[in-house]
């Protein structure tokens, strides 16, 4: 069993020294908000979100929320909420994808089983291609819904939506 | 012949339609023999698309569309809401509205809990329990809807503060009911942890670890009754819970047994809360006026009965939020179906699945695959296998 697994034995940091703790993640960061010592807002490119997130769960131990999908107009974001529950703090991974033709981002389900529906509902719904996920099934969508229209994308191309009229 | 059967192995399938709790869920049971070997959950039959209407409607309209998410968790969805679009405007609220506010929620985890105790009794045959404890959900409902005008669906909550106040003559009569949901719930938590049917049935049945609770990341009575002690109103302390003094009540078991005793005893704890929220209760006005919402993102979350309520909105300084993520507490608490199912009887899946109370449900429709032959049960057939267990119990003790 690996060691953050073992909830009695973590340690317990206050804000400082969680802030302090992210120092071991600075150089895959491009920025870090803090809007209130309760959220905490950590900006990355989607590349490094894998070892970010990687870093938040195993190392800090911070609890898997949920994920957050946004077509943002010239980019997509995925926003990986954490609760820090020793603080009572939101850590929220926001990874950057410049591609809006082919997005795509690495999974966190390998390590974390909780995110497995999410990052399925994050394909459904902004088409961002999830690598490496252990079950790329349909979740929201049903199975006769029309490749390629993803429906919480701010632009669902027409002729997808027409053939879904019909 | 014998490897076809192998290669086939049995399903059974629970779903999709579960009419009795309105929700659409679909269990494909692996099993060998008796014993559930894996899981496979699949949902949004129903999907409603709240998400995507959020973003067509202004800040105020939103607690009416999200307080839709769930009937029982009425409150708790537009609380969450409104509190991140609050820490988005960054308004302080008066101090009544923060009191209303927790009135109300503990009120809905109340009742929500108490069905959720009948309806556990019903699927092991105890209609008793069934009986007694809705019977005594009826006043807290009355209280709901003599407060905010509906027995659930309240739409009390609003950006700035509450819709309605509590009437100074509610109050008595507030503090008179809790009297008597104390004295019964003691009685009915008594009853439950005295019968040692109940023990052979629930205890060691559907048993999630500390660390599949960690891994699988579930929140409210499920986690802790898996010896996680989480609960938003204490960590991240929203509404009034910082002013009252009471207790995260934690499992280290993580059987069905443990979260029915969680369950149970944090119908106290409501209680508690209650009597000195409504003691406690300040004068003054319930809302304050929100004028726009600057640009920027915020969250905000609530413990809903079954766990933590988590939103997250995003604002470009126009009337209507750009994005609106929900996540409701059984999102993650369904899923650990994987770590709790799997190598139990099929007469304890009922249990196990509804342990969790996901809105789940009754089952209209079972149907037993075996290589070639088909045979349909409904949703009666395995409640009485439930129930035969129970009384297999019952005789050998």
């Amino acid at each position: 069993m690996s060691d953050f697994l073992r909830l009695k034995e973590r340690r317990i940091m206050n804000h400082q020294q969680l802030i302090a703790e992210l120092a071991g993640i600075k150089d895959r960061l491009t920025g870090i908000d803090e809007t209130s010592n309760k959220r905490l807002y950590l900006n990355c490119k989607a590349e490094d979100s894998f070892a970010v997130n990687k870093f938040i769960f195993e190392h800090v131990g911070a609890r898997f929320l949920i994920a957050t999908g946004i077509d943002a107009e010239d980019c997509f974001e995925v926003l990986y909420h954490f609760s820090y529950d020793q603080t009572g703090c939101v850590i929220t991974v926001k990874a950057r994808i410049d591609d809006r033709q082919k997005p795509s981002i690495e999974s966190i389900s390998t390590f974390l089983p909780a995110a497995e529906w999410i990052e399925r509902e994050i394909h459904d719904l902004f088409g961002i291609e999830i690598i490496n996920h252990p079950d790329m099934r349909r979740l929201i969508l049903s199975d006769d819904w029309p490749e390629g229209v993803h429906p919480l994308r701010k632009r669902v191309p027409a002729e997808a939506a027409q053939e879904k009229e019909k | 012949m014998k490897k076809q059967v192998l290669q086939n192995k049995p399903v059974i399938a629970v779903g999709p339609f579960h009419p009795l709790q309105e929700e659409m869920e679909f269990y494909q049971l692996t099993v060998d023999g008796e014993i559930v070997t894996d899981i496979d959950v699949r949902i949004s039959y129903n999907h409603r698309g709240i998400e995507g209407i959020s973003e067509t409607l202004q800040y105020d309209q939103v607690p009416f569309l999200v307080s839709r998410i769930c009937g029982i968790c009425s409150a708790s969805h537009p609380l969450a809401y409104v509190q991140a679009v609050e820490e988005l405007a960054g308004v302080k609220l008066p101090e009544r509205a923060l009191y209303v506010r927790t009135i109300i929620n503990e009120l809905e985890r109340i009742h929500s809990h108490m069905l959720w105790v009948g309806l556990a009794g019903h699927f092991i045959g105890y209609d008793t329990v069934f009986m007694w404890a809705w019977r005594y959900r009826e006043p807290v409902l009355d209280l709901l809807e003599e407060m905010t005008g509906n027995r659930n669906n309240y739409g009390n909550v609003k950006v700035g503060g509450c819709r309605e106040d509590i009437p100074d003559e509610t109050v008595p009569k507030i503090l008179r009911d809790l009297d008597l949901i104390e004295k019964k719930t003691d009685m009915l938590t008594k009853a439950v942890l005295d019968d040692p049917v109940i023990h052979a049935r629930l205890k060691g049945v559907g048993t999630l670890t500390n660390e599949d609770a960690v891994r699988y990341a579930v929140t409210g009575p499920t986690a802790r009754g898996s010896g996680v002690a989480i609960d938003v109103r204490r960590d991240d302390p929203y509404a009034a819970y910082d002013d009252l003094d009471w207790n995260v009540i934690v499992r280290e078991e993580g059987d069905v047994f443990a979260k029915a005793v969680v369950r149970l005893l944090e119908i106290m704890e409501s209680v508690k809360m209650l009597r000195q929220a409504v003691r406690k209760l300040p004068k003054g006005p319930v809302a304050t006026e929100v004028k726009s919402i600057p640009p920027g993102e915020a969250v905000g979350r609530a413990e809903a009965p079954r766990g933590e309520t988590f939103h997250y909105v995003r604002s470009d300084g126009g009337n209507r939020p750009i994005r609106h993520k929900v996540r409701a507490p059984s999102y993650v608490n369904v899923p650990s179906f994987k770590a709790s199912c799997i190598g139990q009887h099929i007469a304890d899946v009922t249990i196990t699945l509804a342990a969790v109370d996901p809105c789940y449900s009754c089952t209209e429709r079972l149907a037993v695959v075996d290589g070639h032959d088909k045979i349909i049960h409904d949703w009666r057939n395995l409640l009485k296998l439930s129930r035969e267990k129970t009384s297999r119990i019952r005789e050998e003790l």
